[in-house]
């Protein structure tokens, strides 16, 4: 880590002042099938700072966890990156070759995956597994590196680390395995992790406590997250900045806080309108808000804005244009509402 | 559609429900009064000693009685191939043609054959034959199996196309007469029966493994292992391969017994080892001229072939279900 650092806090205000980590730059990626290519990453851009928590959110298949994967680059075919640039303190990731990016993976960014009950491998048990990376990238010897391991353990909360150190995934429950995977994933001290979706799979209590932990854990060591998750209640508990996915695309981008204060974009709206409220004031005899229609079929996307057909605002010009990604209230909004020009939904 | 037509969006109106969900979900995010994270309870009874896999497999093994009977069979398979020389009554490569197709007696006793030869002595110098035959080939079988299977698994594309075609191109011919085609090839000799019988058997080793890896690649933990920076080789061996052991160790067993089967069948065909020196099938057929004479100069290789590969079968299939949970004997 650099000694420039100017962050001085962690939550809120304090990222703005902080040093950019990872930039990514108008990444595109498709997947060549032959039914047609489904552009499921278009155009994408975002930044994530130092010590910062940043969410993408999205409905299945807005391409979150594809966008993840790019950045990481362990797309299987038929993906494929087709354009734009990930930079990693300004190295460009997508131009590494496969020995240096392998250096970058585990010991800068690590990732963390949605399933803990298939993320750790049967048949060994969790000291190897978490030693492995260790060994490789910290070139510590077994002892050390078992020594090490224990210290992680314990880290993400695993009592008796020292015994629990010798058993099979099988022998333990899906919140110990993710905080397994957790340690795993830190093991290295990256300073980028990315988390698809780290509490899909798990109880809310142990959701609550394994986001506690990344919360913790983003103090303690001093790491950037990009936490990846369609569940609006994660966002709004741990991160700094969301950005909102949908066909694609980015749709919006705000801290956390103006975001669920003030949603602006459409669907932004009609997501946090569809969550129900559990307040005593909550109006239980109206049906919920549901945003009407279906995702859109990726191999045939709406040729104007994606959001469209199921828009409650939209106008003639939603149909037949793309909407850019406009500078507006102090966040990014790709919406014809918010056009500078003045020009709105219609014509 | 004057709505349209609003220069500058003003506040949008806020729904009900939107206000609260910040709040709400914190509350989510239940911490300890001293701000730390909530540990898990540890309770050491409720926490097993880690049972060993390999010990577990054993016992159900050795649970199954075809499978043990098997075991101890292969076990004495081995310690008379490793001390046969010790064990032989007579030299087995030696004549006595006075005392040719002589039916069992106390001195011989599982008689003598044509050229007087003693059978029990043939018999037991014939299992180091067999034996090391069976796992020879096998091995071959099974290293570059194991390699071409993985490559195929794991890159997939054109190079499992490649591959996996050729296999299908030797398995299309019966075994026995690819291996008889090398050994044209290559010459006669036990030396080279290993290496036809282990080049023929490459096909199920590779299709096998290749079966395996394709479905053990798809799981998360081998996402895992490549985000935390390994190489691909690495991967394959030390984490999709394990996954695969069971599997491969069950049809290694079996393949032995296939193995020995083929090394008889080419020894019948005269060209395994080469005379005077003992081989089950060598022995057999060079003694079929004497089935009604002399039915004892076939009955016993005969009956140790049988008995071995038997033995490997019963084996295998008790590995199997030890090997399966979901057929294990508790």
């Amino acid at each position: 880590m650099t000694t420039d650092m100017t962050a001085t806090g962690s939550s809120a205000a304090g990222p703005a002042a902080a040093k950019t980590l990872l930039e990514v730059n108008n990444l595109s990626t498709d997947f060549v099938m032959k039914k047609g290519t489904v552009h499921a990453v278009v155009d994408m851009s975002f930044t994530v700072r130092e010590r910062e928590v940043l969410a993408i959110v999205g409905e299945s298949g807005s391409g979150k966890s594809v966008a993840s994967l790019s950045v990481m680059r362990l797309l299987q075919p038929p993906g494929r990156v087709v354009s734009g640039e990930v930079l990693y303190n300004g190295r460009d990731l997508l131009r590494l070759s496969g020995t240096e990016m392998r250096d970058v993976r585990g010991n800068h960014i690590s990732m963390i995956f949605q399933e803990p009950m298939t993320s750790l491998n049967p048949v060994f048990t969790i000291e190897d597994q978490l030693t492995e990376s260790i060994r490789t990238h910290m070139k510590l010897d077994r002892k050390a590196a078992t020594e090490r391991a224990i210290d992680m353990l314990r880290l993400v909360g695993i009592p008796s680390a020292e015994k629990r150190i010798h058993d099979y995934p099988h022998q333990m429950s899906g919140g110990m395995r993710q905080r397994v995977m957790t340690a795993m994933a830190l093991s290295c001290d990256p300073q980028l992790l990315i988390a698809d979706e780290p509490t899909t799979a798990l109880d809310v209590t142990i959701q609550a406590q394994i986001l506690a932990l990344l919360s913790e854990l983003r103090d303690q060591i001093g790491m950037a997250v990009l936490l990846i998750t369609h569940d609006l209640g994660v966002v709004a508990e741990t991160a700094d900045r969301v950005v909102v996915m949908y066909g694609g695309q980015v749709v919006e981008e705000a801290t956390a806080t103006e975001l669920f204060e003030r949603p602006l974009h459409p669907y932004t709206l009609g997501l946090l309108r569809s969550i129900p409220g559990m307040d005593e004031d909550s109006d239980y005899s109206q049906p919920l808000y549901m945003i009407r229609g279906m995702v859109p079929n990726p191999l045939n996307m709406p040729k104007g804005c994606p959001f469209a057909p199921r828009c409650d605002r939209r106008g003639p010009r939603c149909d037949r244009e793309m909407p850019e990604l406009y500078e507006a209230h102090g966040r990014r909004l790709r919406c014809f509402l918010f056009d500078p020009s003045g020009r709105g939904v219609a014509s | 559609m004057s709505e349209w037509d609003r220069p500058t969006p003003g506040p949008l109106p806020e729904p009900s429900s939107v206000s609260h969900v910040a709040d709400e979900a914190l509350a989510m995010g239940e911490r300890l009064p001293d701000g730390g994270i909530p540990e898990f309870a540890d309770d050491e009874t409720l926490h097993e000693k880690p049972e060993n896999q390999w010990l577990e497999m054993w016992r159900s093994l050795i649970a199954n009685r075809a499978a043990l009977v098997s075991l101890i069979f292969v076990a004495f398979l081995v310690f008379i191939a490793l001390f046969g020389p010790y064990l032989t009554p007579y030299n087995p490569i030696e004549t006595n043609m006075a005392n040719a197709l002589k039916a069992p007696s106390a001195a011989h006793w599982f008689g003598t054959d044509q050229l007087g030869m003693d059978i029990f002595s043939r018999v037991i110098a014939g299992t180091r034959v067999s034996l090391t035959v069976g796992l020879l080939a096998v091995s071959i079988a099974l290293t570059i199996g194991i390699i071409l299977g993985s490559i195929a698994g794991y890159a997939g594309g054109w190079v499992d196309t490649i591959i996996m075609r050729v296999m299908d191109m030797m398995l299309a011919i019966p075994p026995i007469l690819l291996a008889i085609t090398l050994m044209a090839a290559l010459g006669k000799g036990i030396d080279k029966a290993v290496i036809a019988i282990g080049l023929v058997s490459i096909p199920e080793y590779a299709r096998i493994v290749r079966g395996n890896i394709l479905s053990i690649k798809e799981n998360d933990y081998i996402a895992a292992a490549r985000v935390v920076g390994n190489t691909d080789i690495r991967i394959i061996f030390r984490h999709v391969l394990p996954n695969a052991l069971s599997v491969i160790i069950v049809r290694a067993t079996l393949g032995i017994s296939s193995a020995i089967l083929d090394t008889a069948a080419l020894g019948f065909l005269g060209m395994g080892v080469q005379p005077p020196q003992a081989e089950w099938g060598d022995m057999l057929g060079r003694a079929r001229g004497f089935i009604f004479q002399a039915p004892h100069t076939l009955l016993y290789p005969g009956m140790a072939i049988t008995a071995t590969v038997l033995a490997f079968n019963l084996l295998g299939d008790g590995l199997r279900d030890a090997l399966d949970p979901k057929s294990r004997i508790k």
